[in-house]
């Protein structure tokens, strides 16, 4: 039972992370339809920076972060405006191209400037458990990945509904051309869904690395980006909500379903795969997104 | 029906005191290398509802898209003396033409309120909440159902809420592609009712693309007949409904 408790808290722990950057993922699927491979790399890439703001530039870490998804969020701006804007926004193909591009562009780049040992990362929540009942454990870090979550989720809600930046994104996710005729201009929206994104997953994978048992280097969300990208699915892939029910439910199955059937832990992301073509074969639209999104 | 005449002068310095609000000349665009308009020549004055006819293809929706920016086009389209022909799409609404697409336009996620904001994205005036409201008392179907999907209306409710979304940008111009395709025709009966009451109590000035030319024409003061991308005839709408030709051709008797 004690066990049982664990294992939840540490699948939930795990899931935030999973979440955060789903959540990314969703921001920029939500306005092109378009999976950003390059999504966990873009937040390993900003891991670092943020690395370097507090363990070598001496910043306070959560000063760190925040600074740290700033910085990301200007380069993701960056690289859309150079390597995503040229292109067709309705041709996925070379657009996907691009993606895994930038996925083994940035990680050599980190493997060159960082090598890839791994690194110590600054911790983000206090160290200790909140609360023990006999062997069961919750720790500050589960509770700080949690809150960290629910503000993120709450933060984005705010700025899709109440600004008027939001709004021209969620118009330009649903309609283009309609957007573009309110007058709109649809490049830079776009350019905000990236640099949002950007922000998000830097901080998804922070708070990832924060925890004890972990440390940071290049190659810390090559796996990670593929639960992320099941969390996303799973949860609709439009829908911030379903990312983050999505990232949770991918945790719980890695660190309950896969030790309790004695699935061996090498095949834990395949579990989590199969259990996301299983959602998707019964609900082709995920758990929560919005089925036939048709685009004109 | 309402006349172009003696509106507040519009700028510009016209000798004949009446400044077109759309003054087109020559106007050429297409599709990559198919060219579909092989210049045109119109103009709508203040306040007028005109209206283009013609078959299927004769670019009656080109020319809409060439005016707001959504496609290539060459030649000169002036909107109250300033032109824009150089325009592109997203800056057409600043200078003053709102453009209703073909199959309605909306944004089948966002709610009907957010529809409306989103046609006001360009103003940063205090008076947008007031004219949300007008557009409920012209549309009240649209305040019932507010919080609503702009998807989950029905065709004729989506059409209320383009038109009403693209005066929230309170044009010089709407243009209009359409609106009745695919609409139940006392649906459309009440639509063009609408038109031409707000064309009356506002003054809008609209440029009408229609398949249905009876409609059209009984709500129009002028119309241009399309014939593969050239103006094939034109006049006051009571002339183009009693011309034998155009009868025979465009309105089915």
């Amino acid at each position: 039972m004690e066990l049982l408790i664990n294992r939840i808290f540490d699948g939930l722990s795990n899931g935030a992370t999973y979440a955060l950057l789903a959540m990314a993922l969703v921001m920029i699927f939500k306005a092109t339809t378009l999976i950003n491979f390059a999504q966990g790399e873009f937040a390993m890439f900003g891991g670092f920076i943020v690395m370097v703001l507090v363990l070598e530039q001496g910043l306070p870490v959560w000063v760190g972060v925040i600074v740290g998804m700033l910085l990301s969020a200007v380069l993701a701006a960056g690289i859309e405006r150079t390597l995503i804007r040229p292109f067709d926004p309705s041709d996925h193909l070379p657009l996907v191209i691009i993606t895994l591009g930038l996925f083994l562009g940035i990680n050599a780049i980190a493997g060159i400037v960082w090598r890839f040992d791994p690194r110590a990362f600054p911790e983000m929540f206090p160290s200790g458990n909140a609360f023990t009942w006999g062997n069961a454990s919750l720790s500050w870090y589960t509770i700080g990945t949690l809150v960290t979550i629910a503000v993120v989720a709450g933060l984005l809600t705010l700025l899709l509904n109440k600004t008027k930046t939001g709004l021209a994104f969620r118009a330009v996710s649903s309609n283009l051309e309609s957007s573009e005729l309110a007058g709109i201009k649809v490049g830079p929206t776009l350019q905000f869904g990236w640099a949002i994104a950007a922000a998000v997953g830097t901080l998804g994978v922070a708070v990832f690395v924060a925890s004890p048992v972990r440390q940071l280097e290049p190659q810390v969300m090559v796996t990670g980006l593929i639960f992320a990208v099941s969390a996303a699915a799973l949860g609709g892939l439009d829908s911030l909500g379903g990312a983050i029910a999505g990232g949770l439910a991918i945790g719980l199955v890695q660190s309950i379903v896969v030790p309790y059937l004695g699935i061996p832990s090498e095949l834990s992301l395949f579990a989590a795969v199969v259990v996301l073509m299983l959602v998707l074969l019964f609900k082709p639209a995920g758990l929560f997104g919005t089925a036939a999104v048709e685009r004109v | 029906m309402s006349n172009s005449t003696n509106k507040s002068a519009p700028k510009g310095n016209a000798s004949n005191g009446s400044v077109p609000v759309l003054d087109v000349e020559d106007l050429r665009g297409g599709y990559g290398a198919i060219q579909v308009l092989h210049g045109l020549d119109f103009q709508v004055d203040e306040g007028e509802i005109v209206v283009i006819l013609g078959a299927n293809g004769a670019g009656k929706t080109t020319t809409l898209r060439a005016i707001s920016g959504m496609i290539e086009r060459t030649g000169s389209i002036t909107l109250r003396g300033d032109n824009i022909g150089t325009t592109k799409a997203p800056d057409i609404v600043r200078k003053g033409v709102a453009h209703v697409p073909q199959g309605r336009g909306t944004l089948p996620e966002l709610s009907v309120e957010d529809n409306l904001l989103v046609g006001a994205y360009i103003r940063s005036d205090n008076e947008v909440d007031s004219d949300i409201e007008q557009w409920y008392d012209v549309y009240p179907v649209l305040r019932e159902r507010k919080n609503q999907r702009a998807g989950s209306l029905s065709g004729g409710e989506q059409q209320m809420l383009a038109v009403a979304r693209a005066l929230m940008s309170r044009p010089s111009l709407l243009l209009l592609d359409e609106p009745s395709l695919g609409l139940a025709p006392i649906i459309v009966s009440e639509l063009f009712e609408r038109f031409a009451e707000i064309n009356r109590e506002n003054g809008t000035t609209m440029l009408v693309v229609e398949q249905n030319a009876q409609l059209a024409l009984g709500i129009a003061d002028r119309g241009y007949v399309l014939e593969s991308g050239t103006i094939f005839a034109q006049g006051p709408a009571d002339e183009l409904i009693n011309d034998d030709a155009i009868r025979k051709a465009y309105l089915g008797v």
